[in-house]
């Protein structure tokens, strides 16, 4: 059994008032990037075959897919042009005819997704300062360093630590603190929306966790 | 960057902060006005809306040609409340629009349905129709098809049948 506490990130209150039922939740831990063991790759393909046409054409109507579709209309997003996080893994499912293994980390956020439905994502967690939270932008605010950084507009829902804006709330993540080759701890995070449950939000981090220290003998999830 | 933002102070603070573009010019002015409690209404049209999007989605397949898309404001961002509106605007609208395709549909595939019985019961009267699932808005590629028996021979003796296809190839 693994260890890893779970932390509930902060929300800006601002975001709170108007979105009742906005969390953030995330888990630090070991995982470098790399290949999937033999038990992840098993994993995905059960999912796989246990995942169809049917479901895909259904899932928009499932409580927790539900959810975040919902909440993507109301930030402004059209969810059927930029997809729900599991949206865009069972279309992808249904275009390569199985959930394709592509690495460790991104493994685990497939299986993580999939399972509950819930919204993840992983960010190299020695980029991070601090605690992660949700907030507004601030005016003149960029999203990455350097000349490449895109200017965030003031009001977007972002992913941040306490010295700056590491994501968008869903999408786009500063390629500062994107899981890369030379990863070694990962802050995996769901996000949570009203009509998401408590408990999916725990399962689908766990989950996550669970496919990463998948081959670790004792259990040893270091923080 | 913004300055205040490296010390523990500083950082709750910008959690606190709502940045004034993310507050519109009118709400601004206007105090006298529950502008969170229009918006918290908004939302929650806009997730009705929503939800009765997703279950036509789901009632339309197999059937094609419908326009899912709604026009979004862009974000992923706090909306106002006039984007709010607009949204909401549209979304009723493109229910109201597939509401209304779907009914033309299942009007059609109604006539297509009964066309069928027809064909079984006197298949010479509707010589060489074809009539497939999609036309009655099933899945598969079953098909009724009105065709004489014996090829020419029965064209010319009028020995007509309807030959039902087992489903996909």
């Amino acid at each position: 059994m693994v260890d890893v506490p779970i932390q509930q990130g902060k929300v800006a209150s601002a975001l709170r008032s108007e979105f009742p039922g906005l969390g953030l939740r995330y888990a630090v831990l070991l995982a470098g990037r790399g290949r999937s063991p033999a038990g992840v790759k098993q994993r995905l393909r059960y999912m796989s075959n246990r995942f169809h046409g049917r479901q895909a054409l259904s899932l928009r109507q499932e409580p927790v897919a539900s959810a975040y579709r919902v909440f993507f209309r109301q930030i402004g997003l059209d969810p059927d042009e930029t997809r729900t996080p599991v949206e865009a893994i069972v279309l992808e499912r249904l275009r390569a005819g199985g959930f394709k293994s592509h690495g460790r980390i991104d493994d685990a956020i497939t299986i993580g997704t999939i399972e509950t439905g819930v919204a993840m994502r992983a960010i190299d967690a020695d980029r991070i300062e601090g605690g992660l939270a949700l907030r507004l932008a601030q005016p003149g605010e960029r999203l990455g360093e350097g000349g490449q950084a895109l200017e965030l507009p003031d009001g977007t829902l972002v992913l941040a630590d306490e010295r700056r804006a590491l994501g968008l709330i869903f999408g786009e993540t500063a390629p500062e603190v994107e899981v890369s080759g030379k990863t070694e701890r990962v802050a995996v995070c769901a996000i949570q929306v009203q009509g998401v449950p408590e408990i999916s939000v725990e399962e689908a981090i766990w989950n996550c966790i669970n496919a990463l220290v998948a081959d670790r003998k004792g259990g040893q999830a270091l923080v | 960057m913004p300055e205040t933002l490296d010390g523990e102070f500083a950082y709750e603070e910008l959690l606190e902060r709502v940045p004034s573009a993310a507050v519109p010019a009118v709400e601004r002015l206007r105090t006298d006005v529950d502008q969170a409690a229009a918006r918290r209404s908004l939302r929650e049209q806009i997730a009705h809306l929503e939800r009765e999007h997703a279950a036509l989605f789901a009632s339309a397949y197999p059937r094609k040609g419908f326009e899912w898309r709604v026009p979004s404001p862009g974000g992923p961002r706090l909306l106002d409340i006039g984007h709010l509106e607009v949204l909401r605007d549209e979304l009723a609208a493109r229910v109201e629009d597939t509401r209304r395709a779907l009914r033309e549909h299942a009007d059609f595939e109604e006539g297509n349905r009964g066309r069928i019985e027809a064909l079984i019961a006197d298949p010479a009267r509707f010589k060489w129709v074809r009539i497939s699932n999609a036309d009655i808005g099933e899945p598969g590629c079953k098909f009724w098809h009105s065709r004489p028996r014996w090829g020419l021979l029965g064209m010319l003796m009028g020995w007509w049948r309807v030959r039902i296809s087992s489903g996909c190839p």
